[in-house]
């Protein structure tokens, strides 16, 4: 873990290269979502209901960016993302285990 | 405590349990070897699907998960029922399993003639052989013979953030004393397998784990499907696992920092001191019983969404860093440690906790899925049913 998780936080990164943060409690759309990075707290608008567990996007990603997490790439934006947007399932898809894919181009 | 109480081998292996073990050779002596379990309380009976219609690899796979269990050190004795005409042979696996010494007996059910001649026969030999078993003396052992597996199943982001890191902890504290950790789950590195491989003690391990991860994705791609769904899972996903990748990243801080000495084959045993990788699929089930079959004492088992397998002759010890599943499913899980995310206990402690919990269920005490009776087991299956 990057750091000691600190109360007073909604959100959690593994790493300062991170793209999403895990949320740490139910989100609503319109709260504000603090999280902790090398430079100290910081705040960010939630635009979807996130529930525990899920992850809020803390950059701007656009369509087919790579986005990290763990400081390492978890997988591919399918649309372009913006701050505080629920990431999951429906925006970003996996780049490995792509039976779908198999044998085509750009994969 | 740089000891606990277990067992002796006869071939210098310790043990932390001392099961009855019953080994059904095929699908077709289950219900003699289950009845057998029910009137001899204290043995254990693996009733699986497999042990006929099977060649080559898969049949090999088969017996070795089969004589793995049997030879786990946890197991103080073996009975072993045949059908009679099943592609497992019962002899050469009752041989296979007389190596480490221990008592292993043999028969088949079409020679003794039927069921309930086979039931008769099997509970007498149990009665006797668990009145043998019980007389056996537990002596110190020291805390470097124990081998732990690492497994996470179930997973959501929690895993990832705490339980797994926690677990990881501990995985260095067992091989900083001397002992041995053994991590699996193919199918759950891959997207992660770069990070593993700058562990790896050689280029030579470094390339296989490489090619094993490529092997399995090729699995996967043959189906023409995408594996998000299957793995990570409806109920990965629900927990806010979004893709392999994601998953696989949260899942290998589990097997702490330390090298990784070598690859091993799923079922294989697992050597003495430091850190392994078995090759194995993300199943829980067949990913447990391959790495009870190479000999692990204990299962360490991290859950999200919370799960209340065991195993059949290894405890499981459950661990979790979700607060709401604990307190829903408490019944299921061994050690909280959920406090991580909320600022109230360090990775440090964590680690700590988990570590006491081995120390205790080493030396005696029960795991939740011992005292519920769970005793799953499941063979990994790599060629068709002919």
């Amino acid at each position: 873990m990057k750091q000691q998780i600190a109360d007073g936080v909604d959100a959690l990164i593994m790493d300062n290269r991170d793209h999403v943060a895990t949320v740490l409690r139910e989100i609503m759309s319109g709260d504000t979502v603090r999280y902790r990075d090398d430079h100290g707290i910081r705040e960010i608008t939630a635009i979807d209901l996130i529930p525990f567990g899920h992850k809020i996007a803390i950059e701007v990603l656009d369509t087919g960016d790579d986005v990290c997490k763990y400081g390492e790439i978890i997988g591919r934006a399918c649309f372009a993302i913006l701050v505080g947007q629920h990431v999951h399932v429906h925006n970003i898809e996996g780049i490995r285990g792509r039976g779908d894919r198999a044998g085509k181009a750009g994969t | 405590m740089n000891t606990f109480m277990g067992y002796e081998r006869p071939n210098g292996d310790i043990g932390i349990r001392n099961h009855l073990l019953i080994i059904p050779t095929v699908i077709c002596s289950n219900q003699v070897c289950s009845r057998i379990m029910q009137l001899v309380p204290g043995t254990v009976a693996i009733p699986h699907q497999h042990g006929c219609s099977q060649i080559g690899a898969d049949k090999e796979r088969t017996f070795e998960v089969l004589a793995g269990t049997g030879k786990n050190p946890n197991v103080g004795g073996v009975i072993v029922i045949s059908l009679g005409c099943e592609v497992v042979d019962p002899y050469a696996l009752a041989d296979d399993i007389r190596k480490t010494g221990k008592p292993v007996e043999v028969f088949d059910i079409q020679s003794v003639g039927g069921s309930v001649k086979a039931i008769k026969h099997g509970t007498e030999l149990a009665r006797r052989m668990l009145e043998e078993l019980e007389r056996q003396p537990k002596v110190p052992i020291p805390l470097s013979r124990l081998k732990v597996a690492v497994k996470c199943g179930g997973s959501d982001a929690t895993s990832g953030l705490a339980s797994n890191p926690a677990l990881g902890a501990a995985a260095d504290a067992l091989i900083a004393a001397g002992g041995t950790v053994v991590i699996g789950e193919t199918t759950e590195i891959i997207g992660a397998e770069h990070v593993l491989a700058q562990r790896c003690a050689t280029p030579d391990t470094a390339e296989r784990l490489y090619h094993i991860v490529g092997r399995f994705e090729r699995e996967v791609e043959r189906m023409g499907a995408d594996m998000r769904g299957g793995n990570p899972s409806p109920g990965n996903i629900e927990g806010g696992l979004s893709t392999i990748e994601e998953k696989s990243l949260g899942c290998i801080s589990k097997c702490g920092k330390a090298p990784i000495k070598g690859v091993i084959e799923y079922a294989e045993r697992l050597p003495e001191g430091g850190l392994y990788f078995m090759d194995s699929p993300g199943n829980d089930i067949e990913c447990v019983s391959g790495m009870a079959a190479g000999g692990v004492h204990i299962v360490c088992f991290t859950t999200g969404r919370g799960t209340p397998t065991g195993a059949a002759v290894v405890p499981v010890i459950k661990i979790t860093g979700n607060k709401r599943m604990y307190d829903r499913m408490e019944d299921n899980m061994d050690v909280d440690v959920s406090a991580m995310l909320e600022g109230a206990m360090s990775l440090e402690s964590a680690g700590e906790r988990i570590w006491q919990e081995i120390l205790e269920i080493a030396d005696g005490k029960w795991t939740k899925s011992e005292t519920l009776g769970h005793q799953e087991f499941s063979i990994n299956r790599i060629g068709p049913s002919l």
